[in-house]
């Protein structure tokens, strides 16, 4: 062999578009809006779907009800923080409150494995008895069926919430207006450090336990605070990174983020450093961004903070005219980088 | 956090880029050679923040982007037999292959594992006494000691169904590779910090010496990269071509002995192929003979995966050599991107291609990235 006495550029044959599902197309990020995207927005749409929000908003007899589903597959499921039934049952009252709705109702699914211990699976329902107790939510209808050993892992969970929209405004990425504040309700990253250090068995020097709690209480006493609530969005998957580009897209407007500004938990940072992740793009479970004119960010912050929830909530970033669909970040060191959405997954670097 | 609020510091890096700009008479172009150091200076915006003549290449230093197509192809093989076990670092599995990728093999049913450590491939190959574990041992130096570690642990224990698919390499061949170009611009080099740790320095002082070039081993948190810059504009603007370390606090001359003993009982250097740039002689590790029995190629018949033609459907081996940027490529964040990605420095976070794709698309695209 000899060293190349000029260059040779080489590359891979394209990958043009994948044809089987890949775990990364659940992944909360790019993968997972172009599927969403191609399969489902295609063949099901509607002006209520076409929102792009967390739950739609329907006109029932007069009354503006909110709508949402979610389906839960966390592995373990049981975890610090929370479980799969809190997580199932904060997960769609979450959607809700992104609505600005009440909830109402919600209905629960079980799809279990068979050989699954019934102690677990009590632990599971309990553990949504008191999620749902503690969000002022009943569980009113419900649906059991098991599969096949090695079909599923353990049970997964699907939940779906009607809520009652109190509300005139318009929450939605297309009411987002250049000059909006962006608030964040509280540190980021807990809920996906939490289930990795668990799934992966990493020991750091404490417990992440997972920030899953119902976000209802704080929204609903910002729209009452006459705030003019623009848009709600929770972070689940995808993260903080991904929920900026969600709805910078949709109001086709751009975002710039002070990066430090956003509040992560030391030990979160730590874990983060540790696996090459980055927070803005780990999952969450009990946080949300709101947009509001700046004029009220002020009042609104102040109305979040009340709430033990939210009490580290406050202003990240600002909405500029543009250019749309763009979230940039100003780092540590003054510079501006592009926060991209998440694109698969975020897979554990080499060194 | 301690150990990295106080590499991040805004007052430090300015004081620091007040003295690079101090310092800087004319224009210089250095080349960072670690894929980790891309992605830090990215993320940071570094590269904006230095005066506008000073340019940061990016090197070949990413272990996702130079593993040949022919091994990822092989490992694919591998992760597709029912008997076997696939065990990968993360990043690799989304790396493409001439046909797919580790995930799409992963998604019709292979065995596809990722995990943090090779020990942990295995612990799974103890686990699972009735399936063949293999290792995707890639990396540079500085991955080395763990996969020879596993690799010695394996025949201490007798596992007898572990092996190693080996596609490691080595830095200072690159490097002279990259010199010896002739369209080498590289004036300066910020030496990979972690490789060094393992490895030390002092090999790469013949190669200040030849080529006449400053070598600074630098660090990864803004504050090293910041310093291991200003370092090295400053042997350029004295004339000056040296071995400087500016990672002191992880790195020593000699680096670390054990492990360079543990490397070298389990690996010896061989010629290797690098993806993008060609075959670089003695510029890899492979097995030696006494542990030729924990190598995944020779335990398998990979005879049908051989050398695939790369078609030049992408600039990866420009932009590794340092020639060119990505967004000097006409297929940058168009037909190529992190989800569809033609060559593999569009997947790893450590790629060129896919550090400039998440943090400075909006200047890619207006042209002002020098």
């Amino acid at each position: 062999m000899s060293r190349p006495d000029d260059v040779s550029p080489s590359c891979p044959v394209p990958l043009s578009q994948y044809g089987h599902v890949l775990l990364a197309h659940g992944g909360g990020g790019r993968l997972m809006h172009d599927l969403i995207e191609r399969v489902f927005l295609s063949a099901f749409r509607n002006p209520a779907l076409d929102t792009g929000h967390d739950a739609a908003v329907v006109d029932a007899g007069g009354a503006r009800i909110a709508f949402t589903t979610d389906s839960y597959v966390v592995h373990p499921l049981f975890f610090p923080g929370g479980s799969i039934g809190t997580l199932a049952v904060n997960g769609t009252v979450n959607d809700l409150a992104m609505a600005g709705a009440r909830p109402v109702a919600l209905s629960a699914g079980f799809i279990i494995e068979e050989g699954l211990s019934v102690e677990v699976l009590e632990r599971v329902v309990a553990s949504m008895r008191d999620a749902a107790r503690e969000a002022g939510v009943p569980i009113v209808t419900g649906d059991t069926k098991v599969v096949d050993r090695g079909k599923g892992d353990g049970v997964f969970v699907n939940t779906a919430g009607v809520g009652l929209v109190e509300h005139g405004l318009r929450i939605a990425p297309a009411s987002v207006r250049p000059g909006d504040a962006v608030i964040l309700s509280g540190d980021v990253g807990r809920h996906g450090m939490a289930i990795m250090a668990v799934r992966e068995n990493l020991a750091f020097e404490s417990a992440i336990e997972s920030d899953c709690a119902p976000v209802t209480a704080p929204v609903l006493d910002l729209v009452a605070s006459g705030a003019e609530v623009h848009c709600l969005r929770d972070l689940t998957r995808g993260g903080l990174a991904s929920a900026l580009n969600e709805i910078a897209g949709g109001a086709r407007a751009g975002i710039t983020v002070e990066e430090r500004l956003v509040p992560v938990r030391e030990d979160v940072r730590g874990a983060c450093e540790i696996l090459g992740f980055d927070p803005m793009y780990v999952a969450n479970e009990g946080r949300f961004v709101a947009f509001v004119p700046e004029a009220d960010a002020a009042r609104a912050v102040d109305v979040l903070r009340r709430h033990a929830v939210s009490a580290s909530a406050c202003v990240i970033g600002r909405v500029a005219a543009g250019p749309a669909g763009l979230v940039a970040v100003r780092t540590a060191l003054g510079a501006a980088r592009v926060l991209d959405m998440l694109s698969g997954e975020q897979l554990p670097r080499i060194c | 956090m301690k150990y990295v609020d106080e590499y991040r510091d805004p007052a430090a890096a300015e004081r620091l880029l007040v003295a690079i700009r101090g310092l800087v008479t004319r224009p210089w172009t250095l080349m960072e050679v670690c894929g980790g150091q891309t992605h830090a200076i990215l993320k940071y915006g570094i590269d904006e923040l230095l005066p506008a003549g000073v340019t940061l290449l990016h090197g070949p230093g990413c272990p996702v982007c130079v593993t040949p197509l022919e091994k990822i192809d092989r490992a694919i093989a591998l992760a597709s037999r029912p008997d076997v076990i696939f065990c990968s670092f993360g990043d690799m599995l989304r790396v493409p292959g001439t046909d797919c990728d580790l995930l799409s093999v992963k998604a019709s049913g292979g065995d596809v594992r990722i995990v943090y450590s090779p020990l942990d491939a295995l612990r799974i190959a103890t686990e699972n006494p009735g399936k063949q574990v293999v290792f995707f041992a890639v990396g540079f130096e500085t991955t080395a000691p763990g996969n020879a570690m596993a690799v010695y642990q394996a025949r201490r224990a007798g596992v007898g169904n572990f092996s190693v698919l080996v596609s490691h390499v080595l830095v200072p061949p690159a490097l002279e590779a990259v010199l010896d170009s002739p369209h080498c611009r590289v004036q300066g080099f910020l030496a990979a910090g972690h490789v060094c740790a393992v490895m030390g320095y002092a090999e790469y002082a013949p190669i200040a010496a030849r080529y006449r070039v400053p070598i600074v081993v630098t660090g990864f948190e803004p504050l090293d990269i910041l310093q291991g810059v200003y370092l090295c504009l400053k042997q350029l603007e004295e004339g000056r071509a040296e071995v400087e370390n500016q990672y002191s606090r992880v790195v020593s001359e000699h680096g670390n002995r054990p492990a360079q003993a543990l490397v070298s009982e389990v690996f010896r250097v061989v010629d290797r192929a690098w993806r993008g740039i060609g075959d670089i002689a003695r510029s890899g590790l492979g097995l030696t003979e006494a542990f030729a029995q924990f190598d995944a190629e020779r335990r398998f018949d990979l005879s049908q995966v051989g050398p695939r033609p790369e078609p030049a459907e992408c600039i990866a081996g420009l932009v590794l050599q340092g020639v060119k940027k990505p967004p000097e490529c006409e297929a940058f964040a168009g037909r190529c991107t992190p989800e569809h990605p033609l060559g593999a420095t569009m997947v790893s976070p450590e790629g060129a291609c896919a550090a400039y794709y998440r943090h400075r698309r909006l200047t890619a695209r207006q042209g002002k990235t020098s």
